[in-house]
């Protein structure tokens, strides 16, 4: 293809997006295009395994049965949307496989909230009402994204995350209207987990790399900025209802902007965990390469045993 | 008519072998070899606890004292715990998780399937209502004794030393304790004596479709039904009442 029909290719494919309609997997697309889906979906597929750990942790010491059904359904429902957008992210020609090399190598990043640990049931609550929150706001507007399988399984996996976030909250409800001591674990999970889900919204918008590029090709709608103002607006008077404080000193509602101000972000300590230094990234890793290598007589014993099969109805067949 | 305590009792002894195997289940999530048999060994875990859940119910509502589901689930010592020692067994590796699944799985089929006929109207709906939802786990776990036992050599090797030391857990199943001959001489417990036959042809159909076999010389291990438990129980219920115990009469 020469320099010229590229261009005219772009062109027409720039203007599709720019009239929203959708790109499919047959489409031409640029190859920039390409590789800035692959690896923003593979980094959400994984995201979403690697976030059954920290609340898988928690599925054999739930403290009822009601809670550990829930728990069970969340956890299960996060592999799914694993599986839905592993999928999507195949579309683009990449294999599952190579997927998880990448993620197993440190190559392919992950959300660094999941690298913080989960200490107490009140954590399962905190990670529900504040981790599956952010997500939402992250992620609602990827419904309406430019890549069509992209965009069709966010549609699908924003309706669950609104229910985890839903029963997150109910979980952080009944500790503050349980006894001190349950409030006091709803209390210190919140400590905990604020700032760590503050970061979720991505680095400040004088530090993101992506985000021009990602507004035109609709991965993004907001900038990160925006998106974290319109997490602590809506989160903040949910805290108040619990009866719990943000631990931010100088979190104060300003009249003028209508908004929340708040307190500088540890920058240095979203950075140290992206590289790797946080309390539970060796962890996380470890569980999913041994997961992986643990598994690799299974996944054998299955295409051996299908391949026995094809062969036996060949053999009967001919 | 058979007493409401002894048919609390019986009921503990079903829904403990689902909340114990359900329980052994929910250590897995997240590590199994793929993502597809992590769903659906969660999803096995989950129907296991909802049947758990409304056994205990039935059973909380019989004991009539204000007992909850959870002071049932939560609230009593390990002898209390009348599960069969199969379920209790670790998750040593995949063949020990099928085979353990699919030996309780056979089982519990059958069982439930005379169970639907009890004539205590509550017991008959759980099971019929079960009754869909083990016919999925028999198929799921059947399909993977069959892909282990004739997939590679080391994955028949792996299921073959599963299928050795789990056997000798499965008769069990057979041995009627007390209560469960109360329950069955009035009309509401299964005759598990009876299921034995057909248990055997179903499971050795299968394991010599997976070119798999019965160890000869076995001899066979019980007392889950009278209390007397492997000591992997303990460190079970360490997990499973920790919150319950360390943070007593709350609700959640
Ligand atoms: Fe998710
Ligand atoms: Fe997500
Ligand atoms: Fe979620």
């Amino acid at each position: 293809m020469s320099e010229a029909e590229i261009k005219s290719l772009e062109a027409i494919f720039e203007q599709r997006i720019a009239q929203d309609q959708k790109i499919e997997p047959k489409d031409w697309m640029p190859e920039k295009y390409r590789k800035t889906h692959i690896r923003q979906m593979s980094q959400h597929a994984h995201s979403e395994i690697i976030g059954m750990l920290p609340e898988g942790n928690w599925i054999t010491r739930a403290p009822s049965l009601r809670r550990k059904v829930a728990l069970l359904a969340k956890v299960q429902d996060e592999a799914g949307h694993g599986l839905y957008l592993y999928s999507a992210c195949e579309t683009l020609g990449i294999s599952r496989n190579e997927l998880y090399d990448q993620l197993h190598s440190g190559k392919a990043k992950y959300s660094s909230i999941f690298n913080y640990p989960t200490i107490t049931w009140a954590d399962i609550g905190a990670i529900g009402w504040l981790v599956d929150g952010a997500a939402i706001i992250n992620q609602v507007p990827l419904c309406n994204t430019s890549y069509g399988p992209y965009a069709r399984a966010m549609v699908r996996v924003c309706k669950e995350e609104s229910f985890h976030q839903r029963q997150g909250y109910e979980i952080m409800l009944t500790l503050c209207r349980g006894t001190e001591e349950q409030k006091a674990m709803a209390q210190d999970a919140l400590n905990r987990w604020w700032w760590p889900s503050l970061m979720m919204l991505g680095p400040t918008d004088d530090e993101s790399v992506h985000t021009e590029q990602s507004m035109k090709w609709k991965l993004k709608r907001k900038t990160n900025d925006e998106l974290r103002q319109q997490f602590i607006d809506q989160t903040v008077p949910q805290a108040d209802i619990l009866g719990i404080t943000v631990p931010d000193k100088e979190l104060k509602f300003n009249e003028e902007r209508g908004s929340y101000d708040f307190g500088p972000i540890d920058w240095e300590e979203f950075w140290q965990v992206v590289k790797g230094n946080g309390p539970c990234n060796k962890q996380r890793i470890n569980a999913r390469v041994s997961a992986w290598d643990n598994g690799e007589w299974v996944r054998d014993a299955a295409v051996a045993y299908a391949q026995k099969q094809e062969d036996k109805k060949m053999a009967t067949a001919s | 008519m058979i007493q409401n305590k002894d048919l609390i009792q019986y009921i503990l002894g079903i829904s403990d072998n689902a909340m114990i195997l359900g329980q052994r289940l929910g250590e897995l999530c997240g590590h199994g070899p793929n993502l597809e048999t992590d769903i659906a060994l969660t999803n096995i875990s989950l129907d296991l606890f909802g049947q758990t859940r409304s056994y205990l119910q039935y059973a909380a509502k019989l004991k009539d004292d204000g007992s909850t589901e959870d002071d049932m689930a939560y609230l009593r010592k390990e002898h209390e715990y009348k599960n069969v020692l199969l379920v209790e067994q670790p998750n040593t590796d995949f063949a020990y998780v099928i085979v353990r699944q699919f030996l309780f799985d056979v089982y519990h089929l059958l069982f439930l399937e005379q169970l639907s006929e009890s004539k205590d109207q509550q017991l008959s709906a759980i099971a019929t209502k079960s009754i869909k939802e083990v016919k999925y786990h028999v198929r799921f776990s059947g399909d993977w004794v069959k892909r282990l036992g004739d997939g590679t050599k080391e994955s028949h090797n792996r299921i073959q030393a599963a299928i050795d030391i789990l056997y000798p857990y499965t008769n069990e199943f057979f041995e009627a304790s007390e209560v469960e001959k109360l329950a069955m001489s009035s009309e509401i417990g299964v005759n598990v004596q009876d299921l034995k036959t057909e248990y055997l042809k179903l499971v050795t159909q299968l394991l010599t479709e997976a070119t798999l076999t019965f160890p000869e010389q076995v001899y066979f291990l019980s007392g889950g039904k009278q209390g007397k438990h492997t000591e992997y129980m303990g460190f079970i219920l360490a997990d499973f009442q920790y919150m319950q115990r360390t943070y007593p009469n709350m609700s959640w």
